[in-house]
Parts: C-alpha cells; structure tokens; sequence
C-alpha cells in the first residue's frame, strides 16, 4: 500500500451510474471511448478537467444504479485512482476493487465538509490519513475490510489467491 | 437462533451450519445469467485468461436483451461476439432476439423458470434481484465478476442484514406491487437498504401473484439492497411443479433474527409516483395529478411481464391514447400470450405502438429514447438524469395501470376512476 496525492473532484449524494457513463455508451467496452464520456451526465467538462491520479469526493451512496462495469472503467480510464465517498452503492463498490479500476474510501461529514473542489489531498494508506494539502487538514480514515485490501493489491479478483476457502 | 431464508441460502451455499450478517463467505454460485452488455466483456476476460471452459456451462444462460434488435453496427458487432464466445464455451442455454424466445432478463428468467426457489443466483445486471420473488438468493454484479464466477462456481459474499416488510391486508384492486414498492423505497430512501436484504412477507404478499412478487423484489435495487425476497409458498410451489423443476424450498425460520422489522398497510396504499430524479422521490399520484406529459412507456423487467400488460390493457380497451404510446412486452412467450389474449389488439386500437422485447428505452439506449425537455410517465425503476435518453428529459416512474391512465388522458391520472366508474 502506499501513497497517493492528486486533485479533488467534489460531487454531491447519489451520483448514480447513469450520470457517471450514460446507458446509450454500454455498447462501448474501450476503456479510452468511455474516459471521453466520464461524469457525461453531471458535468461534460469533467473528462477535459480530471488528471491521471485525481480524486473524486462525493456524498452518500456513490455509484447507485447499474451494475454495469463501464462505470469505474470510465473513471479509472479518465484518471481517477481513489473515490472518497461518505457512503458507496454495493455492485460499484464491488466493481472497482475486483476489477482494480479505483479503492473506495468511505469518509464521514467532517472530511467531506473540510475538502474543496480542486483542493490537492493526499492519502497514505499505511497510516490510514488524509490530508489536505491545500487547506491543511488531517484526518484519520477508517481501516478497509481485509478482503478488499487483498484483492485491489493482487489486482483484481481474477489475480486474486484466497487466502482460506 | 434461527435463521432468515436468506441466510439458510447462503450457508447452505457455503457448506455451513449458520452463516450471521456481516460474516464473509465463499458461496457456490447455483446459477449465472449474461445478456449483451454483461456477457461479451466476461466472456472477453475468460478467452484472453487462456480459461478453456466454464465451471458448469448447464447452470449458465444467456439473452440478448439490452441493444436487440441492434440500432447499431457497433451493437450488433457485441452480438456477433457474444454469439461466438457463447458457442465456444458450449453456453447452450442462449435465448437471442429473432430465433424464438428471448427476451428481457429477468422476465425471461421467470418465463423460462431458469432459476428454482432456494438456488443462489448471480446475474449481470443491477436487476437481477428479481428473481428473489420465487425464493431464490438473486443478486446483481459487474462482469469481472461474473468472469470470476463462471470460471470458478463461486464468488465472495458479506452475509447481510435482513430488513423485514410485514405486508398486511390487501392491495386494492387500482393498485399494484409497483406502488407498494415506491411508497416503501420513499419511505426508507434510495441507500434504505445498502448492502441488505429485504424480506417481504403477509397477507398482502400472499394475496400476490408470482409476477407482482418479482415487480416488488426488481425495485428493491432501487433502495440499495444486495437482494429482496419472498419465501416461496403454495403459488411457488405449484408454478415449478408445472414446469416439471424440482427444488427445496427454503423459509426463514420463526425465530429467524432481523435487522429491522416494518409493517405496511397494503390496503392502504395508494397509487404511486417516484418524481425526477429519484425511486425514492416518492409521493401518492393524487398529489400530482394533472401533470402534463409527452410520453408514455410500457415494458421492461419491472413493468412488461404479462400481468403488466393485462393491467394496462383493462384500461386501454376501447379507449384511444392522447400522446405517443411505446408498450415493450417483455418477452417474446410474453408478446405471443399477450397476442392470444388479446391484448396486443387492444394496444394497436388504442393507438399505442408495440415494441418488440427489448430494454431499449428504458436505459436510454434506443428505440424510443426521450428528446431535450420531453416528460415520460414510465413503468420502468429509474429515473434518474438523462436515464431514458436527454439529459434535460424528466421521466415518473409509475404502475402499469397508472401509465395506460395517463396515456389515455396525457397527463399524469389515477387509474381508480378508470376501474371504478
């Protein structure tokens, strides 16, 4: 585990996965097709405005709806490498850990209420902080489930070696 | 202690005794469904892994549902593909538009009786909670996980919490499961169920038919749940037995633990409407009635089952439709019983347009898709931003009776005064 340092994406409750990448791109499996349509349904601008290792912070139950997989493949393929939401909608979740696409970190009010759009954060997953670099804050996370931890190291759950079974 | 249905499921799964809410398991997978979006990606992940075979192809079953008939070449090259990849790891089971039956997933599911009460079922789409109308363990998952099932047999599960619905009394005859869903998913939220089960059981949901049962378990996505479900009873019972499918049937046990228990007064629920942009943004159609509207839409996974379309058509008989009207049956043995009974006639004379199975409009994705600014009353479980098409387009959410009301008038109306006088 180690360090990540990027730039925030602020975003509010419920962003679901028909904003995240529209239903009509499904047919598309090109990761760089789909970057170009990334957050379409919220804000167009975002793929011209989003750099390789950004975060996006949102509110609760982020990536609500489908399960289709063209959501965290779009964002990971815009850049974003960590999602810090106060709560996440189980199948994206799931998604972006055993495709290794982005790690969701859950983060209470506090965090979410102290980090700006386009803040710099960085994240240290060894010691579990946050940090805002921008405003300088610090704040501690909550410890990740184990098999979560696992499979996003292995890369995926297809490179995956249960550990017990 | 006892344990709920879904929790019986799952250790049954994992080769356990008891299995508690929070525990993460490894559970054999019963039964895996693909369609067109899901399918071809997993497939992709399995060819180019060098993996020469699927655990079971037999307990694995494919339709071509989302982009069908293809409105595209880029859609109907995913076809092509999805048609070779399934020959080559001997996908038997493989419903496709054009040959027969197909259809929406999870219509097809019940029509074809693909998944038996007490089986887990793990399906490449968010709707896939469906099937946990028949008693079964049905859930949703991206396609690299699904990849991962169809290679192995088996996936990682957190056992959930069960919420428990005590559906009492009675629907009453101009309200449908469809209502019932939406008054519980604004009474708990779009995340009420994060992670969870809901358990349906009552009066009220015995009372229910089989398709209603899976109308209520389909929008229970639509509140976060991992999986709805009913216990399966006489109805269940005999619907396999039919169909010559043999099962356990699984039930909760009397001293089985819940999370959190509600009661709902079926009789008492009225018609129901799920405004822009939420399932859970919920209110009585009575509060809204008189709404203008563009379009109407009938069909999907949620509401173009059979029952869906004789609702609708009670109310189109003999009348005219006042704004453009799209019914989607859901899947071609739907469309065929829909043609004997009658119904599709009532549509076509209604002035009303039938659509062969497909999602279609109802993810935005085509045939039908709304235009900047257009309102849809819609039988379908999102309406999210953009969801049916503009990003500017409003859809409501509603029963089948609700959607032929309005179709019938061009505003949002309450079939009650079609059905009583």
């Amino acid at each position: 585990m180690k360090v990540f340092r990027g730039r925030v994406h602020k975003f509010g409750d419920d962003i679901d996965t028909d904003v995240i990448i529209p239903g009509k791109y499904l047919k598309e499996f090109d990761p760089k097709e789909l970057a170009k349509h990334a957050m379409e349904g919220v804000d167009p601008e975002f793929p011209r405005k989003v750099g390789v290792g950004d975060f996006i912070l949102a509110g609760e139950n982020f990536g609500c709806g489908s399960s289709r997989e063209h959501a965290p493949m779009a964002l990971h393929a815009a850049g974003i490498r960590i999602v810090l939401a106060k709560s996440f909608a189980r199948i994206f979740y799931r998604n972006s850990i055993n495709g290794a696409y982005l790690l969701p970190i859950e983060i209470d009010d506090d965090i979410y209420n102290s980090i700006s759009d386009g803040d710099e954060v960085e994240l240290d997953l060894n010691k579990m902080t946050l940090r805002n670099l921008t405003s300088g804050g610090e704040f501690a996370l909550k410890e990740i489930p184990e098999i979560v931890v696992e499979i996003f190291e292995a890369g995926g759950i297809l490179k995956w070696k249960p550990k017990k079974l | 202690m006892g344990m709920t249905i879904t929790e019986k499921i799952l250790a049954r799964a994992s080769n356990k005794e008891r299995v508690d809410p929070g525990e993460i398991i490894i559970a054999r997978v019963d039964k895996v469904m693909i369609h067109d979006v899901s399918g071809p990606p997993a497939l992709k992940i399995l060819e180019d892994l060098g993996v020469e075979k699927v655990f079971d192809p037999s307990r694995v079953w494919v339709t071509e549902d989302h982009f069908v008939p293809p409105p595209d070449t880029k859609s109907a090259k995913n076809l092509i593909e999805l048609r070779r990849l399934a020959a080559k790891y001997g996908l038997r089971k493989y419903y496709r538009w054009g040959v027969g039956q197909y259809g929406v997933c999870h219509a097809l599911c019940f029509e074809e009786a693909l998944v038996a009460p007490g089986e887990v079922f793990i399906g490449g789409d968010s709707h896939t909670n469906t099937a946990g109308g028949i008693g079964s363990f049905a859930a949703g998952m991206g396609h690299t996980d699904i990849a991962f099932i169809l290679k192995n047999g088996w996936t990682w599960l957190r056992v959930p919490e069960t919420l428990l619905f005590k559906i009492n009394g009675k629907l009453r005859e101009h309200v449908m499961a469809k209502d019932l869903a939406l008054h519980i998913i604004g009474e708990i939220g779009a995340s009420g169920a994060s992670y969870k089960a809901m358990e349906f059981k009552g009066e009220g949901i015995k009372n229910m038919n089989l398709e209603e049962r899976l109308t209520l378990c389909n929008m229970t996505t639509e509140a976060g749940a991992k999986n709805g479900i009913i216990e399966p009873d006489e109805k269940t019972i005999q619907y396999f037995k039919e169909r010559g499918v043999e099962f356990k049937p699984v039930c909760s046990d009397e001293d089985a633990e819940y999370l959190e228990e509600f009661s709902v007064d079926a009789s008492k629920v009225e018609p129901m409407v799920a405004k822009p942009v939420s399932p859970a943004n919920s209110s009585p159609v009575s509060e809204d009635e008189g709404l203008e509207i563009d379009r109407v839409y009938i069909g999907s996974c949620t509401g173009g089952k059979l029952f869906d379309l004789r609702m609708a058509a009670r109310i189109m008989k003999n009348r005219r439709v006042k704004i453009r009207t799209e019914i989607a049956p859901a899947t071609q043995s739907i469309y065929l019983k829909a043609l004997n009974e009658g119904l599709i006639e009532i549509f076509a004379k209604a002035g009303a347009i039938i659509l062969p199975p497909t999602c279609g409009a109802c993810f935005g994705g085509h045939m039908g898709v709304l235009g900047e600014g257009e309102i849809c009353v819609s039988t379908t479980n999102r309406n999210f931003p953009g969801r049916m098409g503009h990003r500017s387009s409003k859809v409501y959410l509603v029963s089948p009776l609700t959607a032929a009301a309005s179709a019938i008038t061009g505003r949002l109306t309450n079939p009650r005064e079609f059905l009583h006088g």
